[in-house]
């Protein structure tokens, strides 16, 4: 079964802005619920590290590029590096290593004269 | 300019989900959630139902639930009811972060204001992304796939720095993650409800054993922690 794009868009937009926009108009309180509070602070990143792992691994060409760029990421951010700094580090991280385990014609014709 | 490269990233995940460049930056219009979009294309991508989809966003965008519910508490109480719906689309990770962080009540024109500029960012990085999916080489492509992940490590790697308890989920959500990618049955089940499941599963567990502390609590224990340092000090001067 085939399905129309915009109603999957319709699909996400709907859900997403109830989620921001239900609290907002219905909670005047503070929620009390200690478990309710403490599964709502855990999802966001449990989620991420759910998507992350193994998925990055199969991301990029090279397996080993984008281990080596998940290693650098994790250590960029508990040293306290930026969103920003942090995804583009380990972009750079498989660009470069690639450039080794998928040679671009023309450095794979300059390595094979080298060795 | 941060939220430019993302949506690039994003603009590409959108194309290779057989989006057309024009839907993707409606999605972002509409959606301005990165994890949420990113989710919801790779379901498209398999051409998963519109349930599937809709639940996967309800997991995915869990946290802003209880981001818009901390911000309902610092609204100036004058906010009218249709500026709490335009505000309850503005809701995202960063603008979250930038309307905590004013002093005192929100106004929620501060928060139009930033969204309108992150926003434009977001919509015309993803439009780019998409449109150039095929021009780009696939060396680029390779490496700008890791960007989105690097955006979601940097979103749990400080949290778990600052709490053991994060920490340990993240290494358990690694690797259960690969557990059920590898395990024959489970494997065969889509990823989008593999996400769903573990996220639920291990977040209730964690809920459940391990309770955050109440903000009262962190503030009592902070409050002894000044108190010890300071004695300390004290007996050190001396």
């Amino acid at each position: 079964m085939t399905h129309n794009v915009f109603i999957y868009i319709a699909c996400m937009a709907g859900v997403t802005y109830l989620i921001r926009v239900l609290p907002l108009t219905l909670i005047r309180k503070e929620i009390k619920n200690k478990t309710v509070r403490s599964f709502l602070y855990y999802v966001p990143y449990v989620t991420l590290a759910v998507m992350t792992f193994p998925a990055i691994i199969s991301a990029t060409q090279s397996p080993i590029a984008a281990a080596v760029a998940l290693v650098a990421a994790m250590a960029l951010a508990y040293w306290g590096r930026g969103l920003f700094t942090v995804a583009v580090s380990a972009c750079a991280i498989v660009f470069v290593l690639e450039l080794f385990t998928h040679p671009p014609t023309f450095l794979a014709e300059f390595l094979a004269k080298i060795f | 300019m941060g939220y430019f490269a993302v949506a690039i990233a994003l603009g590409i995940a959108a194309r290779s989900a057989g989006i057309g460049a024009g839907q993707a930056a409606l999605t972002s219009l509409l959606i301005n959630a990165s994890a949420g979009e990113y989710a919801g294309f790779a379901l498209i991508a398999a051409n998963a139902s519109y349930i599937e989809v809709a639940l996967m966003e309800a997991v995915a965008n869990a946290r802003y639930l209880l981001m818009s519910a901390s911000l309902s508490q610092k609204l100036d109480t004058r906010t009218k009811w249709w500026e709490r719906l335009l505000l309850g689309f503005t809701v995202t990770d960063e603008i979250f972060g930038v309307s905590v962080a004013v002093e005192g009540r929100l106004s929620p024109y501060f928060t139009f204001g930033t969204f309108i500029v992150a926003t434009a960012g977001w919509t015309s990085g993803t439009f780019v992304g998409a449109v150039l999916g095929n021009v780009l080489p696939v060396r680029l492509l390779s490496a700008l796939a890791v960007g989105l992940y690097g955006m979601f490590i940097s979103v749990f790697v400080p949290e778990a720095k600052k709490n053991k308890v994060v920490a340990c989920l993240v290494a358990i959500s690694f690797a259960a993650s690969y557990a059920f990618e590898k395990i024959p049955y489970i494997r065969d089940i889509s990823s989008g409800i593999r996400i769903i499941v573990l996220t639920v599963i291990i977040s209730l567990g964690a809920a459940i054993f391990f309770p955050i502390k109440d903000e009262k609590d962190e503030n009592d224990e902070n409050g002894r922690r000044d108190v010890k340092e300071t004695k300390e000090a004290v007996e050190n001067d001396a």
